[in-house]
């Protein structure tokens, strides 16, 4: 399987570079109209149809290496490091993007899958497909031969070719990894890095042909969302992990890689906003297209930063050789893109300027400053280790207190953005109008604040001012204004249609949504990360307590207490478990029992412990209980409970998103099928129902 | 008239703004079981784990125990919180900070950010500014729009009539 997975990669390689030269070579002969022999349609056809086997090529790469760990093939080096014979079937699956060479591997597959759709789906517009796809085909290029040269997934053990014999086991996958979340989240995140590849080639290829109009970005608008989504839901799945798993009681704690993924998101989020400004007003083009060249060019300097070994992080690779190979790609990235931009950029002049500073315009380009400043401060914090030890000689450590001063407020700044930019109307403003929207808004948020201040959550407590309570009343008082003056956009437009047709409020709400989704989807989208930043702001109010704790002792924690009454021990192949049993008591009564785990896998011929930690989680708090350890003196078992407010919310938050952006997805109600459903609308009288407020 | 007014306004909104935060990031924490939190999170624990001081959770850690003992004797000896850092960074090396230092070339780290920022937005509003009085305006009025005359509303109405009739983009 080894060979036939080798040979797939190679075959791969050859048909995407086929796919790049034949399909440049077509589109310049299409563009010169030079006369040939061979038709520059069908050479780009052709192009096509090899990036289509690329797909099915690179398939078969991916399903030889899932076959070789699910047959325990230890022949293979990469299978022998990441998987052994008691591995559990999902984990099996996981082997794949568990190691460096298995995760660039999914990374060829998937930009294949991304690939494979673009190319199904040409007809739409044939020659912007083409170019498109052949761009594709030049990012193929580069993982594939990273795969067949730097990385290969297929190496065979040195001593297994020297004809020695197989190890009868393998080493294992990383305890750290064994975990539901490992099966999803580093695909959704991988979706998420590689499906940014599609816009930014879009882009790169409408600027190469100076493709008229913005219908580039109505195309790619779906496969932006959808990415976004992904590296959305990547990233949270991955702090869910670390809140769950790595015992320490947070979900971020600003690493490297972290990092990295999180700065293509922001810039990512800054081009979904800014391209509406291109599709209504023709305006920052320019500004649109490096955008999303730099979004996918982070999304390669996330990889670089870890695999190089440039940063230290818990989550890097073994430093290897392929990070020159990043360095060489993104030079010639980049080199292509401005050599594109600077000769076609007499087409990304701006149609329109903005006309006053308090708009919806001027509203989006803030957000979009805010975004991009909140990615340089992430990426200068994660640099400046380098910058400094070269400039000083030493290293620094540039760690969550940086990131809490510095990106927390510039966070708060977009929150209030959010709110700000929906009430602010297209153009210009007048004074008359900022008083009518914001007066709802401006009452909440100081309704919150004294709330906040009554309920104990007062940043100056014992004389002594608190950061993060401060900045944590700060979060409240401006989710509770964004989230009324969401809320008010949504109930004025429903009170309008409830006052023509005569429905009630969620019918209302409903047709509201149906007709505009892209607008209410956002909004919906908005909800979501305000009820994120509410779950995110909870942890300023964190407690904690730590105890040894023999049979019986009480362990205090908020309204709760815990009670060791007995500990559980477990096994099966994969590991042995030890079991804390602690009953949970509030207000004197029992009211649940929790059981922190404690696993000590077999990895080779040694053991590696790993918390699994208990979470009782409701709106109000999680509850968290950690069983550390043993004291060796003693014999007793070591318990760190936390209480960690609205954690939940945080998910929920998620959750929320995700529905927005799949309402954001689905095709409004057309003119035709609108008036359908809503007879009578076109006469209705709209003048006196606006009189009124809306 | 009313433009150098409103600008005064907004002014005098930001000096209040500036202020007030100044007034907030000045006072400090007293209390000495704040100040062993706050200062146990500006430092890592040295083991190795990647954790803060006051977060390393590890049974058996061989460093966080007595690095913990020793920040709370600098507190109660009446170091100030920067003398404490300065020794830890003496005794473990500059990477035990969790983040870096306020002086010599690793300020640089802390102004960079703010500056890029005021940068960025300082060159937005001017950018606006300039559009506004280049072209916006007076684009609004070669097509015959009331551009001033509350805009808002007109913007308000055409919207609430496309969303309750043909819909259009966000």
């Amino acid at each position: 399987m080894a060979a036939f997975g080798s040979f797939c990669l190679l075959i791969a390689l050859a048909l995407a570079a086929y796919n790049l030269l034949g399909g440049a070579l077509a589109l310049r002969l299409l563009a010169t109209g030079q006369p040939t022999r061979v038709s520059p349609e069908r050479l780009a056809d052709t192009a096509r149809r090899a990036g289509i086997a690329a797909f099915v090529a690179v398939t078969g790469a991916a399903f030889a290496l899932i076959w070789s760990v699910f047959t325990n093939d230890f022949s293979i080096t990469y299978i022998l490091e990441h998987s052994n014979r008691a591995l559990p079937i999902p984990y099996k699956f996981a082997a794949l993007w568990s190691g460096q060479e298995g995760s660039l591997l999914l990374w060829a597959w998937l930009l294949g899958i991304y690939g494979f759709i673009l190319r199904l789906r040409h007809k739409t517009d044939v020659r912007l497909y083409a170019y498109a796809g052949t761009i594709l085909a030049g990012v193929q290029v580069f993982f594939l031969a990273i795969l067949v040269w730097a990385a290969p997934p297929f190496a065979l053990l040195p001593g297994y070719v020297a004809g020695g014999s197989v190890p009868a086991d393998g080493n294992g996958l990383n305890p750290l990894l064994q975990y539901p979340e490992m099966v999803i989240h580093p695909p959704m995140l991988y979706l998420g890095y590689v499906g940014f590849s599609v816009p930014f080639a879009f882009a790169l290829g409408a600027l190469m042909m100076r493709y008229p109009g913005e219908k580039w970005i109505k195309i790619t608008r779906t496969w932006t969302m959808v990415t976004w989504l992904f590296l959305t839901c990547g990233i949270f799945l991955g702090m869910h992990w670390a809140y769950a798993v790595l015992g320490w009681g947070g979900y971020w704690g600003w690493d490297p890689v972290e990092n990295a993924s999180f700065m293509p998101w922001l810039t990512g989020t800054a081009f979904l906003h800014s391209v509406m400004m291109q599709e209504r007003k023709g305006m920052m083009k320019s500004w649109n297209v490096w955008l999303i060249f730099s979004t996918f060019l982070l999304t390669l300097l996330g990889t670089l930063l870890t695999r190089a070994g440039l940063v230290s992080s818990v989550h890097a690779f073994a430093q290897s050789s392929i990070g020159t190979w990043f360095v060489v790609f993104m030079c010639i990235v980049l080199a292509v893109c401005i050599f594109t931009y600077v000769l076609q950029r007499s087409h990304l002049k701006t149609e329109h300027h903005l006309e006053s500073l308090v708009s919806r315009e001027s509203s989006f380009l803030f957000n979009n400053l805010v975004l991009l400043t909140a990615c340089f401060v992430i990426l200068w914090g994660t640099l400046f280790p380098i910058l400094s030890e070269y400039v000083e000689g030493s290293k620094v450590t540039v760690g969550a207190p940086f990131y809490n001063s510095v990106a927390v407020p510039i966070g708060l700044f977009l929150l209030f953005l959010t709110g700000v930019g929906p009430l602010l109307p297209w153009r210009a403003t007048s004074l008359k109008a900022i008083k009518r929207n914001f007066v709802l808004p401006v009452i909440a948020l100081w309704a919150t604040v004294i709330v906040c201040l009554v309920a104990g959550a007062n940043p100056w407590q014992g004389g002594a001012f608190d950061q993060g309570s401060f900045y944590a009343v700060v979060a409240f008082a401006l989710s509770v204004a964004v989230l009324t003056a969401i809320l008010s956009e949504f109930f004025r437009g429903a009170a309008v249609i409830m006052r023509q047709t005569g429905r009630n409020l969620v019918a209302a709400l409903w047709l509201l949504t149906r007709r505009n989704t892209r607008r209410y989807g956002g909004y919906l989208i908005h909800i979501g990360v305000v009820i994120v930043v509410v779950g995110l702001a909870g942890a300023a109010f964190n407690r904690n307590a730590e105890k040894e704790m023999a049979f019986h002792d009480q362990l205090p924690i908020g309204p709760y207490t815990l009670v060791q009454v007995g500990s559980s021990q477990d096994a099966n192949a994969d590991f042995d478990s030890d079991y804390a049993v602690l009953d949970v008591y509030k207000g004197g009564k029992k009211v649940f029992q929790m059981t922190p785990e404690r696993r000590f896998y077999h990895l080779g011929e040694g053991v590696q412990p790993q918390t699994m930690v208990a979470i009782h989680s409701i709106p109000e708090w999680d509850l968290y209980v950690v069983y550390e350890g043993i004291n060796q003196d003693t014999n007793q078992p070591i318990i760190k409970a936390f209480l960690n407010p609205l954690v939940g919310w945080i998910w929920f938050g998620l959750a929320v998103i995700v529905v927005g952006t799949f309402v954001a997805l689905v095709p409004s109600l057309t003119p035709a099928t609108a008036a359908l459903r809503v007879p009578g609308t076109q006469a209705a009288p709209i003048a006196p129902a606006l009189k009124g407020g809306a | 008239m009313a433009t150098p007014l409103r600008f005064a306004f907004w002014l005098r909104s930001v000096e209040a703004l500036v202020l007030a935060v100044a007034i907030c990031f000045s006072l400090g924490a007293t209390d000495a079981s704040a100040r062993f939190a706050n200062l146990s999170h500006r430092l890592y624990c040295t083991c190795g784990c990647a954790e803060l001081l006051g977060e390393c959770n590890h049974v058996g850690c061989p460093e966080s125990g007595h690095e913990l003992k020793e920040l709370t004797a600098a507190i109660a000896s009446g170091l100030s919180d920067q003398q404490i850092l300065d020794g830890f960074a003496a005794k473990y090396g500059a990477t035990m900070l969790a983040a870096p230092p306020t002086k010599g070339f690793d300020l640089v780290a802390w102004i960079a950010p703010f500056a890029v920022f005021a940068a960025a937005l300082l060159g937005t509003i001017l950018l606006i500014r300039r559009w506004g009085g280049l072209g916006g305006k007076k684009q609004a009025a070669a097509a015959g729009e009331p551009a001033a005359l509350d805009a808002a509303e007109q913007e308000r109405m055409d919207r609430i009539r496309r969303e309750t009739g043909p819909e259009s983009g966000f």
